[in-house]
């Protein structure tokens, strides 16, 4: 059988940050291979380096030193990075991001922010109707609410419909359940669960809930920075 | 879908009493800068009206102040300085002259006008010349008078609605036990004659006891005469002051023109409030959003789309104050008209303000250059917005 592709490599990131004088390591050699349809979770106690490593892995942010490929193709090779137009571009075309706080535009429906989207650019081969994403998302009840009417779980779920009308590869999370009870946790992991399934997406998620890693195929834990143990498979 | 211009439109209604404020700052602004433009074009033009509407094209008045001449010729004024009659003769004996026609203005009180009485304008002019001068003049009711000494009256539209007065009625002078007999009423012109009572110019001499005695000359002019050098002459004629259509003018835009240069800074501090409003309301909608904008760059916003949203904001926000304000300054023209006459020394009879289509769109232009400047900085403030920092404020 065909191995799958691999989406993302990185290879000994660093990333040292400029704190007045002192330097803070954030992150210290991490070296791993993210294939196509891959579930992949982070954990780690706050200040581990989760979040800086995953928002480096979906090319919001840049290494110190490493190497950082996309679909093979260099996005960061020893302090070469691509122009933020182009950046841009890539994080447009293969990533929908799911963040903690939901960032629903509260003037708009529900409807109108999950094809929020498509105000500013349309990929080919995007959902010809954003309302698939509802959809698949449980919120046809819920398309002509505001945000303001909405539980936490549904807000949370109205962000990932809204990630996913350009049709990502994949999906970026950073601890989108932060906010939520535990039923709405549950929730949000099967959904995530469900899209990596059926729609085979990539997904990286960030959480401090190891329920919710246990929805991933893979756990990796950062402690310091660096990655403490290889992947295990969970599921 | 939802677009760019839908997403910006709708932003504007999350602090809605904030944007609502804006608003209003800005239709102040572009009221009182439409009132502005539209009184400096109807006063003007009310003006010229008025002039235009003299039916002569020089008054000679008996020498005094020429602010005062200016004031008699158009409105009556109230210090009168009186000349002789004979200087009638001096005038006619200049080729330029075509016709003349002297004139006798008196006022008298009148305790029974209004709540605390107020004066009444008798002109006295010559049935010979002076309806020939004001052809343009049409009647309601009646005709002009044609004896000389008779106790006739015609009454300007105006001040025969204010006196209720119709052909026929009888019009007492107060204080001088005279009657007049209305024998004409004006139709509405639009000009100064609304709002006069004219009589004979004999009988009002005799009333008064001015016989012989003229406040004013109308001079018209031969079509090919040269007006300039006609002044010239007449001012040789002992003990008047001369005054041409083209003085009077100058003299009446003078005396407004600091007026409008105060009117003029007012509407610049305004619409420099209103830009700093917008800049302020704008750029803390930006500082508020500032993750949510990180956001939209992350699903996929160029620097360009959100400038365009944001200055899209600040374009709708100009636009709809800028409407209200072209809106309030047509609706309420007839208000400010009435408050600059009374904060005027003088004022024409005619519309002073006057606010047509060109000059709605040219307001409206204003205010949109306006929010065009004032959208840039929040805009560009915005567009430099990076994902990575509203999601650094995410923690971790």
């Amino acid at each position: 059988m065909k191995a799958a592709e691999i989406m993302l490599e990185a290879r000994n990131l660093t990333k040292v940050y400029q704190r007045g004088s002192e330097e803070v390591v954030a992150l210290e050699g991490i070296s791993l291979k993210v294939r196509r349809g891959e579930f992949l979770a982070f954990v780690g106690p706050s200040g581990s380096g989760k979040t800086t490593l995953v928002n480096i892995l979906g090319c919001l942010d840049n290494p110190t030193s490493g190497l950082l490929r996309l679909r093979g193709r260099d996005v960061f090779c020893e302090g070469k990075r691509l122009p933020e137009s182009r950046l841009t571009k890539i994080r447009r075309e293969v990533f929908g991001y799911v963040f903690q706080k939901f960032y629903l535009v509260p003037t708009l429906t529900v409807a109108e922010n999950i094809a929020l989207p498509f105000a500013f650019f349309r990929k080919p081969g995007s959902l010809p109707d954003p309302m698939e994403a509802a959809k698949l998302l449980g919120l046809e009840k819920r398309l002509n609410h505001k945000p303001g009417q909405l539980s936490g779980g549904e807000m949370q779920r109205a962000a990932i419909a809204r990630a996913l009308v350009n049709n990502p590869e994949i999906i970026l999370a950073d601890e989108p359940t932060g906010n939520l009870d535990t039923a709405r946790c549950r929730e949000i992991g099967r959904a995530l669960e469900r899209l990596n399934r059926e729609k085979g997406l990539t997904i990286l998620l960030v959480t401090h809930n190891l329920e919710l890693a246990r929805s991933a195929q893979r756990v990796l834990e950062l402690r310091d920075g660096r990655l403490v143990k290889p992947g295990s498979k969970r599921r | 879908m939802i677009s760019i211009y839908q997403v910006a439109a709708k932003n504007l209604f999350r602090k809605k009493a904030r944007s609502l404020l804006t608003v209003v700052g800005i239709a102040l602004s572009a009221w009182v800068l439409v009132s502005l433009l539209g009184f400096n074009r109807g006063y003007e033009n009310a003006l010229s009206k008025d002039i235009d509407n003299m039916g002569f094209q020089v008054l000679v008045a008996a020498k005094g102040c020429p602010y005062e001449a200016a004031t008699l010729m158009l409105k009556g004024g109230t210090g009168l300085r009186y000349m002789k009659q004979s200087v009638t003769e001096d005038i006619l004996k200049h080729p330029e002259v075509e016709q003349v026609t002297p004139m006798l203005m008196q006022a008298v009180f009148d305790p029974n006008k209004g709540e605390d009485g107020s004066l009444t304008a008798y002109l006295g002019v010559d049935p010979a010349t002076f309806p020939a001068m004001k052809g343009f003049l049409k009647f309601k009711q009646g005709a002009w008078f044609t004896d000389p000494e008779a106790l006739q009256a015609v009454m300007g539209y105006e001040a025969a609605e204010l006196e209720q007065r119709e052909v026929g009625d009888s019009l007492l002078v107060p204080e001088m036990e005279v009657e007049f007999k209305v024998v004409g009423v004006l139709a509405r012109s639009g000009t100064q004659d609304d709002g006069t009572i004219f009589v004979p110019i004999r009988t009002l001499q005799n009333i008064f006891n001015k016989k012989g005695q003229l406040t004013g000359i109308g001079v018209k002019v031969n079509r090919k005469a040269d007006i300039a050098a006609l002044e010239q002459k007449l001012y040789d004629l002992p003990d008047v002051q001369v005054v041409s259509l083209a003085q009077v003018k100058q003299t009446i835009m003078s005396l407004v023109s600091t007026a409008k240069v105060m009117v003029l800074s007012i509407a610049l501090i305004a619409i420099l409030i209103a830009m700093v409003g917008v800049v302020n309301t704008i750029l803390m909608s930006v500082l508020e959003r500032y993750r949510e904008i990180g956001i939209l760059k992350s699903m996929g916003a160029m620097p360009w789309d959100v400038f365009r949203m944001i200055w899209v904001e600040t374009v709708i926000l100009c636009l709809l104050g800028g409407a209200l304000g072209v809106g309030l300054g047509l609706v309420l023209s007839k208000v400010t008209d009435l408050l600059i006459r009374r904060l005027l020394p003088y004022t024409p009879t005619g519309s002073l303000i006057r606010i047509d289509g060109g000059l709605a769109l040219l307001t409206l232009a204003a205010v949109l250059a306006v929010g065009l400047a004032s959208g840039l900085y929040p805009a560009w403030r915005a567009a430099r917005v990076r994902p990575l920092e509203s999601i650094r404020a995410e923690g971790d």
